[in-house]
C-alpha cells in the first residue's frame, strides 16, 4: 500500500477531481455553442484522472478505477466512425451530421445534435490515448 | 505467312524447352537436338534466296505496341538475308562443334540455353525493321553474349571479360537508343524503310548529327571499332565455341550490320564518311599492328578480328561518299567498295570462324594456346594443319583463297578514294592507300605467326599438358566446311556475289538502278597496281616475319601503362573511387548535416523565388494596430526563445520551451480564440510534463564541441530560414487574391444548429480532418505503449543500455 501524509493533497484531490470532471463534462457538452469541445474535454479528464494518480499511487487508482485506458482509444474511434457510417443508413455522404429539437421532460426543450456523439467519441479516445500514453511511459523502468 | 517472325522466335522457344530436355535425355546430347534449330532454320532461310535474287523483299508485321508505333515488323532483303545466313550457317557448325568440344561434364543445358537465346536475339537484331524492336534483340545479344563469356564464371578473368564487355557494349546500345529515339523525333517513324524514305527532307534538322554520331558509337561498341576495341581480347575467356560464334562472325558484325543499314539515312553526309572510314582504317591497322604481338592465339584472333573489322567498316565509309553524289557513272565506282565489304564479310566469318576452331582444336588436344609452348604440330596434326592454312592464307590475302579477292577489292577502293575531291580527300586521300597497305602488311605477318609458330618448329612435347594428335572426327567436320568454303568462294565468287550481295547493295544504294550495282568479282584481273601492292605485301611480310625477332622491341618502346585497356580500368576503378568520396561527402550519417541540407535548400529556394518573381512586396498600414499586451507578449516570447539557445541545463529550456507555449495560448485568448487557448494550454502543459518525464532517463546536457565555422554556418542559415519565413508570410499576408470563405461558416446555427463556429466546423463542416486526426492520436498512443512495453519483454536485457 502506499504510504505517505500527503494528506492535504489527498483531500483537496478528492474535491477538485469532481470539480475538474464535471467542468470536464460540461466543456464537451457545452462544445456546440460555447469554447470546448470533445479534445478538451478530455484532456481535461486525463488531467482529473492523473491527479487522483498522483495522490494516490497507482496501486489503489487501478483497484477504485479498474478501468484499461488503452480500451477505450478503440471504443471512442468507433464511436466517431459510426457517426459518419450511420449517415449510410439515410443515403447521405459520409459524416453527414444533423439536429433537432425535442421536448424531454424535466430537462425542458433540448437540441439533439449527432455531432455531440461524434465529439463524444474523440472525447474517449483522446482520455484514452492521453492516459495511455502517460501511464505506459510511468510505468517504464 | 509470318516466317521470319517463327524464325526469331524459334530459338527461344527451343531455349526455353531445353532445362526440361535436359533432365529427360540423359544417353543424347543435348546439343544434337539443339544442332536442329539453326540447321532449320538455315535450311528455310536458303528456300528464300530465289526470290531475293530476284531484287523482292519481304515484309511482314506483328502489331505490338501500334499505339506507340513499335510494331514487331520484320524485312528481308539481301543484306538481312547475308547475316541471317551467317547466324544459321555458323550457328550450325558452331553447335556441331561445340558438341564434340564440351565435355559432358559442363553445364551443358546453360551453355546451349545461352547460345540459342543469342541466335534468336541476332535474327531478331538483322531482320527488325521497327529501330525499337531492333534494340531490344541488340541488347539482348548483349546480355546473351555476357553470359556466354562468363560461362565458365568461376574463373576471375571470365568474369572481369564479361562486364567489360557489358559496360561497353550496353553503353554504346544505350547511346544508340538516343540516336535511335531522334530519329524519330525527326522522321516520326520508327521503321527503317520509311526513315530512309523520310530521311532527306531532315537533313539539316538540329538532330540529324547528333543522331549519326550517337547511332555510330552503337555500332562502334559493338563491332570492336578503336578505340572500344579493348573488350573484344578480354572475351576470349569464353569457350571457343563462343569465340568462334560471337567474337568473330556474327555479334562483331552487329555493328557492321548497323552501319550497312543506316547507310542510306546518314550516307554522303561528310562526318558519317570519315567516322566509318577514319575509325574503320585507325582500327584496321591498330588491330592488326596488335595483333603481332600477341603470345595467345585466341588473343592474336581477337585482334585480327578487330583489324579486319575495321577493314570492313573503312569499305563501307568509302561505299558511302557515293550516296554524296547521288546517282551517276563516276559514283558507281564506290559503291564496288560497299559491294566488297560485304564479300569480305561473309570471307572473314568463313575463314576467321575455321581458325577459331582450329585453335580450339589445338587447345582442346594438347592443353595450351601459347605460341611460345607450340611448335611441330604439322605431322601430328595434319588436317588441323592444312584447316589453318587455309584460313591464314586466306587472312593474309594469298590466292587462292576467298581472302585475296576482297584484299584486292578493298586494295582497288582505297586507291580510288583518292580521286575524290570532296571531304577534302584531296589532301587527305593518300593516307587511305598507304596505311591499309602497312595493315596489310602486319596482317600477314600475324597470318604467318599463326601457321608457322603453331604447326612448324621444334615439337616440345615437355611444355604441353597432353600428346598431341587429332581430334575426334566430329570436331573437324565444322572447321573443314568453312575451309571449304574459303576455297569455294575463291573459285565461285560471282554464286555469292549475284544471289546475295547484289540484292543488298540494292538496299544500301535505293536510289541507284539496281542494274549498275552488279559488279563482276574476277579472281585474276590482270597486273594492275592492286596486284603488286599483294606482291609488295607478301615480300614486306615475309621478310619481317623472318627478321621478327629484331624488330619486336619496337612493342616495348611504349610503356605497359599507356594502354587502353589501363586507361578503362583506372577509369573504372577512379570512378568507383570519385563516386565513394563524393557519397562520403554529403552523406555523413549526422541528422544535423541533413538538416542543414533541407533548410539550406528551403531558403535558397523559396528565398530565390521570392526575389526572382519580385515577391517580396509588402506593406504594414493596413494592418490593425498593435495593442499594448501583444507587445508585452511578444518581447517575453522574443526574450524566452532566444534565452533556449544560451541554457545552461535541460530543465532551463524545457521551462523556457513551456513559457513560449503559454505565451501562444494568451495571444490565443487576445486573438479572441478561447477554444484554442483551452486547447493550447492543456496540451502545453501534457508536452511539458512529457518533457520532464523523458528528462529524467536523458544523458547529462553537454557542451557541443562544435567549431566555432560549423557554428557560424548554423547561425546564419538559422538566421536565414527566419527571415525567408518571415518575408514569405508578410508578401503572403498583404496579397490577397479573394475573398474568405469564412462567411459561410457565420450560418453554423442555421446550417449545423451549433453556435460554436469552430466547434461545428471540427465536428460537423469538416468532421473528415477530425477523425483523421484521432487516428493520428490513436496511432501515436500504440507507437508509445508498444515501444515501452515492447523493450521491457526483453527483460532488460538490452544490449544498447551496457
Amino acid at each position: 500500500m502506499y504510504k505517505s501524509n500527503d494528506l492535504i493533497l489527498r483531500t483537496t484531490t478528492s474535491i477538485i477531481v469532481f470539480i475538474l470532471l464535471g467542468f470536464s463534462i460540461y466543456l464537451l457538452l457545452a462544445g456546440h455553442n460555447s469554447p470546448g469541445g470533445g479534445f478538451i474535454g478530455g484532456l481535461i479528464t486525463a488531467s482529473a484522472i492523473m491527479l487522483l494518480y498522483i495522490s494516490y499511487g497507482s496501486e489503489t487508482i487501478e483497484k477504485i478505477l479498474p478501468i484499461n485506458y488503452r480500451l477505450l482509444v478503440p471504443i471512442g474511434l468507433l464511436l466517431a466512425l459510426g457517426t459518419g457510417i450511420g449517415s449510410f443508413f439515410f443515403s447521405v455522404p459520409f459524416l453527414s451530421h444533423t439536429y433537432g429539437y425535442f421536448h424531454i421532460p424535466f430537462f425542458g426543450e433540448l437540441e439533439l445534435a449527432t455531432a455531440m456523439l461524434f465529439d463524444t467519441g474523440v472525447y474517449i479516445t483522446v482520455l484514452g490515448v492521453t492516459l495511455t500514453i502517460i501511464l505506459s511511459i510511468s510505468k517504464d523502468q | 505467312m509470318l516466317t521470319m517472325h517463327a524464325a526469331i522466335i524459334i530459338p527461344f522457344i527451343v531455349a526455353a524447352l531445353i532445362p526440361f530436355l535436359a533432365k529427360r535425355l540423359k544417353t543424347l546430347h543435348i546439343g544434337w537436338f539443339v544442332l536442329l534449330v539453326p540447321f532449320g532454320l538455315f535450311l528455310l532461310l536458303t528456300s528464300y534466296i530465289p526470290m531475293i535474287a530476284r531484287g523482292e523483299t519481304i515484309s511482314q508485321t506483328i502489331h505490338w505496341i501500334p499505339n506507340y508505333d513499335i510494331n514487331f515488323t520484320t524485312y528481308l532483303d539481301g543484306l538481312s538475308m547475308i547475316l541471317a545466313l551467317l547466324i544459321t550457317g555458323i550457328g550450325t557448325l558452331v553447335v556441331l562443334y561445340s558438341i564434340y568440344y564440351l565435355s559432358p561434364e559442363e553445364s551443358l543445358k546453360h551453355f546451349f540455353v545461352f547460345l540459342l537465346l543469342f541466335m534468336g536475339a541476332m535474327l531478331g537484331v538483322v531482320l527488325s525493321d521497327n529501330i525499337l524492336v531492333l534494340y531490344v534483340f541488340w541488347e539482348l545479344t548483349s546480355i546473351s553474349s555476357f553470359l556466354l563469356i562468363a560461362f565458365w564464371y568461376h574463373r576471375k578473368k571470365s568474369r572481369e571479360g564479361a562486364q567489360k564487355s557489358l559496360l561497353i557494349t550496353v553503353s554504346g546500345g544505350f547511346a544508340m537508343l538516343v540516336g535511335f529515339i531522334m530519329l524519330y523525333v525527326m522522321t516520326g517513324t520508327f521503321s527503317v524503310q520509311e526513315i530512309i524514305h523520310e530521311i532527306p527532307k531532315y537533313t539539316n534538322h538540329i538532330l540529324f548529327l547528333p543522331a549519326l554520331v550517337l547511332i555510330l558509337i552503337g555500332a562502334f561498341t559493338k563491332s570492336a571499332q578503336f578505340p572500344f576495341h579493348i573488350w573484344l581480347p578480354d572475351a576470349m575467356e569464353a569457350p571457343t565455341p563462343v569465340s568462334a560464334y560471337l567474337h568473330s562472325a556474327t555479334m562483331v558484325k552487329a555493328g557492321i550490320y548497323l552501319v550497312a543499314r543506316f547507310t542510306p539515312v546518314f550516307g554522303g553526309e561528310a562526318l558519317w564518311f570519315w567516322l566509318v572510314g577514319g575509325i574503320g582504317l585507325l582500327t584496321l591497322f591498330w588491330g592488326s599492328f596488335n595483333a603481332v604481338k600477341q603470345t595467345d592465339l585466341k588473343a592474336l584472333l581477337a585482334y585480327s578480328t578487330v583489324s579486319q573489322l575495321g577493314m570492313i567498316m573503312t569499305m563501307f565509309g568509302i561505299g558511302s561518299a557515293a550516296l554524296y553524289f547521288g546517282y551517276s557513272t563516276e559514283s558507281v565506282i564506290y559503291t564496288q567498295a560497299t559491294f566488297a565489304a560485304l564479300f569480305h564479310l561473309v570471307n572473314h566469318s568463313t575463314f576467321k570462324g575455321a581458325l577459331f576452331m582450329v585453335v580450339g582444336i589445338v587447345d582442346h588436344e594438347v592443353g595450351t594456346r601459347d605460341i611460345r609452348r607450340l611448335g611441330g604440330l604439322v605431322t601430328l596434326m595434319p588436317i588441323t594443319f592444312t584447316i589453318s592454312l587455309i584460313g591464314s592464307f586466306s587472312m593474309a590475302g594469298l590466292p587462292p583463297f576467298n581472302g585475296f579477292i576482297s584484299k584486292e577489292m578493298f586494295f582497288t577502293s582505297v586507291l580510288h578514294i583518292g580521286e575524290l575531291n570532296i571531304f577534302s580527300m584531296d589532301t587527305w586521300g593518300i593516307l587511305f592507300p598507304v596505311i591499309a597497305w602497312i595493315a596489310s602488311v602486319f596482317t600477314f605477318i600475324y597470318s604467318m605467326i599463326i601457321v608457322f609458330k603453331t604447326f612448324f618448329g621444334p615439337y616440345q612435347l615437355g611444355k604441353l599438358e597432353r600428346p598431341a594428335h587429332e581430334p575426334p572426327l566430329g570436331m573437324l567436320i565444322a572447321p573443314s566446311v568453312l575451309g571449304l568454303m574459303v576455297v569455294g568462294l575463291f573459285f565461285f565468287p560471282n554464286v555469292l556475289g549475284n544471289n546475295l550481295l547484289k540484292p543488298a547493295m540494292a538496299g544500301i544504294f535505293p536510289t541507284f538502278p539496281a542494274d549498275r550495282l552488279d559488279v563482276e568479282i574476277k579472281a585474276w584481273h590482270g597486273f594492275n597496281m592492286e596486284l603488286f601492292m599483294t606482291f609488295g605485301v607478301a615480300a614486306v611480310g615475309t621478310l619481317m616475319y623472318v627478321a621478327l625477332r629484331y624488330w619486336k622491341g619496337i612493342y616495348r618502346l611504349a610503356p605497359e601503362k599507356w594502354t587502353f585497356n589501363e586507361l578503362y580500368s583506372f577509369a573504372l576503378d577512379q570512378l568507383e573511387i570519385r563516386s565513394r568520396v563524393v557519397t562520403d561527402s554529403y552523406m555523413t550519417g549526422f541528422l544535423r548535416d541533413y538538416f542543414i541540407y533541407i533548410f539550406l535548400f528551403f531558403s535558397v529556394l523559396i528565398g530565390g523565388t521570392l526575389i526572382y518573381t519580385g515577391a517580396i512586396d509588402f506593406g504594414i498600414s493596413s494592418n490593425a494596430p498593435i495593442s499594448v499586451y501583444e507587445w508585452i507578449l511578444a518581447v517575453v516570447m522574443v526574450v524566452a526563445g532566444i534565452s533556449i539557445l544560451f541554457a545552461k541545463s535541460r530543465l532551463t529550456a524545457i521551462l523556457l520551451n513551456g513559457v513560449l507555449g503559454y505565451s501562444i495560448a494568451v495571444f490565443f485568448v487576445l486573438f479572441r480564440d478561447p477554444d484554442l487557448a483551452l486547447t493550447q494550454v492543456g496540451i502545453e502543459t501534457v508536452t511539458t510534463v512529457l518533457f520532464l518525464v523523458s528528462y529524467y532517463f536523458l544523458p547529462e546536457w553537454q557542451k557541443e564541441n562544435t567549431p566555432k565555422r560549423k557554428k557560424g554556418l548554423n547561425i546564419l542559415i538559422s538566421v536565414s530560414v527566419g527571415v525567408v519565413f518571415i518575408l514569405l508570410a508578410l508578401a503572403v499576408r498583404s496579397g490577397k487574391l479573394f475573398e474568405s470563405i469564412s462567411g459561410y461558416y457565420e450560418n453554423a446555427y442555421k446550417l449545423a444548429g451549433g453556435k460554436n463556429i469552430v466547434n461545428t466546423i471540427l465536428g460537423d463542416f469538416r468532421a473528415f480532418d477530425t477523425m483523421l486526426e484521432v487516428v493520428v492520436l490513436l496511432i501515436a498512443g500504440i507507437g508509445v505503449y508498444s515501444f515501452v512495453k515492447s523493450k521491457s519483454k526483453k527483460g532488460g536485457h538490452n544490449i544498447e543500455d551496457q
